[in-house]
């Protein structure tokens, strides 16, 4: 909990101000959070004083660059407490990692017949590379199913679960309905049988504390834009053994060892999965956005949101003739309901007129969407700077657009 | 004034035949400004959805549905007596507010007229948003589509002429 909570609101500029003549309640945080003017400023003044590109040259500058993107890996790996920093891989966001490991997972690993287990509460990021990489490699996607109450059911997980199985990939957190899935319990299950588990932490690591070492998962993904930190910057954790074991997925320069015109040898991790040159400034803005979050600590981000989120629960469910489809035990930050006789995208459409940022749409998870048999919902999304006010203004919204819609 | 204005609008569209979509946008226009904020400007874009012919059950087929990612668009248009008519219908309703308006505008004319028509009472009314290539809700595929039925009607009126 924060003693003074306007204190943390104050530090994120783009809160303070109004849109079409109100104030903004900025509700669309699972999709991109905004950036603190730490975060800000230390990406203009990287710009400004330091930018040069790294690891290849012996000048000061990008001696300074190098070092500063080093540092960032450090400050990445203490934060999700990565055994080795080479265990850290910079990428463009989570599509890009997840592409990475199912692209190079497939080439080495994926024999025609063998199955990839993902499951129906996953972000379109988690399910179409492994479709892609299922149909390039004659093997089988199979996916562990939801339940009413918008969890995954997982009874079914021992018989899903084959020797065939050569991966498992699952959310650790639902973007469209904010589910916390039970990862522990299918990471070690899937151990059980030696599958290797990825775990798609875009929406927990923002607020959850995560340790992948205590997990165990052999890969951990997430992006710098949805935890306070610039676009265009991301994180794939693997194993050593694991990403040791991997095929490069993109080549050229900075990723490799020896180049002749016959054969090329690969740098070592992680430059060989680091080509081109990579946002080293978006990584270093990332590294400002968690150590911001460790000032503030993630124990209070998590308390304060985790009342945030009953408080706006609370709130919703006293609505008439809402329906609501985040109804698991263990949720945090993003709600997905609708009015059942009005279109998601008219409620978005009077709540932006109203000052109120929300997600309409599938969320890019349409299984999820097939599963509850609707075209789409509304998804309320919070974040560490949000308070009350902000979720009176999103009710008092709703109940003006559930009144013109009904 | 709200149930007026609707009244308004209603004999407006009796008169359609005569006025040219020039003045029907500037009648639209003029209808929306007495509007000073968002929430009047939708209750009546909602209003106005419920006029709207909708289209038969027959033509809500999947090659009339104009897919957007937010809502879904069905368009049918038919030709008769040289005038272009089109019958629409989307699953929201504000989205079909502002079908209604482009109908308005649009429908029961000669095909040339909609080929060359400049669409600019969407932007004075502060809707322009709908009608841009990132909303994604069919609005604008559904006016490109409407253009091209005219075009379609106009060359083979040409043809047959020749």
């Amino acid at each position: 909990m924060f003693d003074d909570h306007n204190k943390i609101r104050n530090e994120f500029p783009i809160l303070h101000q109004q849109v079409h003549g109100t104030p903004l309640a900025y509700l669309d945080n699972a999709a991109t959070t905004q950036k603190p003017q730490c975060v800000l400023d230390e990406v203009i003044n990287w710009y400004t004083r330091c930018n040069s590109n790294i690891h290849r040259a012996v000048h000061y500058l990008s001696q300074q660059a190098t070092e500063k993107y080093e540092h960032a890996r450090r400050t990445i790996q203490q934060f999700i407490n990565a055994q080795h920093t080479h265990e850290i891989v910079f990428t463009h966001g989570t599509t890009e990692a997840i592409n990475t490991i199912a692209f190079s997972l497939g080439e080495t690993e994926i024999q025609a017949g063998d199955e990839i287990l993902v499951s129906q509460i996953e972000h379109h990021a988690n399910i179409v590379p492994w479709q892609l990489m299922a149909e390039r490699k004659n093997a089988r996607l199979k996916y562990i199913p939801l339940t009413t109450r918008g969890e995954l059911d997982l009874t079914v997980l021992d018989d899903l679960l084959t020797k065939k199985t050569k991966i498992v990939a699952i959310n650790h957190v639902s973007n469209a309905l904010g589910t916390i899935n039970p990862i522990r319990e299918i990471i070690q299950k899937a151990h059980q049988q030696n599958i290797p588990v990825l775990i798609d932490a875009a929406q927990s690591v923002q607020h959850l504390p995560i340790d992948v070492q205590e997990l165990d998962c052999e890969f951990l993904v997430f992006s710098g834009h949805k935890i306070y930190g610039p676009t265009g910057i991301g994180v794939m954790y693997g194993k050593e053994s694991w990403l040791d074991r991997l095929p490069p997925y993109q080549s050229g320069g900075d990723m490799v060892d020896v180049v002749t015109m016959e054969k090329t040898t690969f740098n070592e991790l992680p430059l060989k999965f680091e080509a081109g040159t990579t946002n080293y400034i978006g990584a270093v803005g990332l590294s400002r956005a968690v150590e911001y979050l460790n000032e503030i600590g993630l124990q209070n981000i998590q308390s304060h949101e985790s009342r945030l989120y009953k408080y706006t629960m609370a709130k919703l469910r006293e609505l008439e003739n809402i329906e609501i489809y985040s109804n698991a035990t263990e949720s945090t930050a993003a709600i997905s309901f609708n009015f059942p006789n009005a279109h998601p995208s008219d409620v978005g459409m009077i709540l932006d007129k109203l000052g109120v940022a929300v997600r309409t749409g599938t969320h890019c998870t349409q299984p999820i969407m097939q599963y509850f048999n609707i075209s789409g919902s509304v998804r309320a999304s919070i974040a560490v700077y949000n308070n009350t006010d902000d979720i009176d203004q999103f009710i008092d919204a709703l109940n003006r657009a559930g009144f013109m819609l009904q | 004034m709200h149930q007026k204005l609707y009244i308004y609008q209603l004999q407006g569209k009796e008169n359609n035949q005569v006025k040219t979509i020039e003045e029907v946008q500037q009648e639209i226009i003029e209808e929306f400004s007495i509007f000073d904020n968002w929430m009047d400007r939708y209750n009546y874009i909602i209003d106005i959805s419920k006029d709207l012919p909708l289209i038969d059950d027959k033509y809500k087929t999947k090659e009339n549905l104009i897919n957007g990612c937010q809502s879904k668009v069905w368009l049918h248009a038919h030709y008769n007596n040289g005038k272009m008519q089109y019958e629409a219908d989307s699953d929201a309703i504000i989205t079909k507010g502002i079908i209604s308006l482009l109908i308005r505008v649009l429908s029961n004319r000669k095909p040339d007229e909609i080929m060359n028509s400049d669409l600019y009472f969407i932007d004075q009314i502060g809707l322009k948003e709908n009608l841009s290539p990132t909303r994604s809700n069919g609005l604008l595929a559904m006016v490109k589509q409407m253009k091209l039925y005219a075009i379609a009607y106009n060359a083979r009126e040409k043809q047959a002429s020749n």
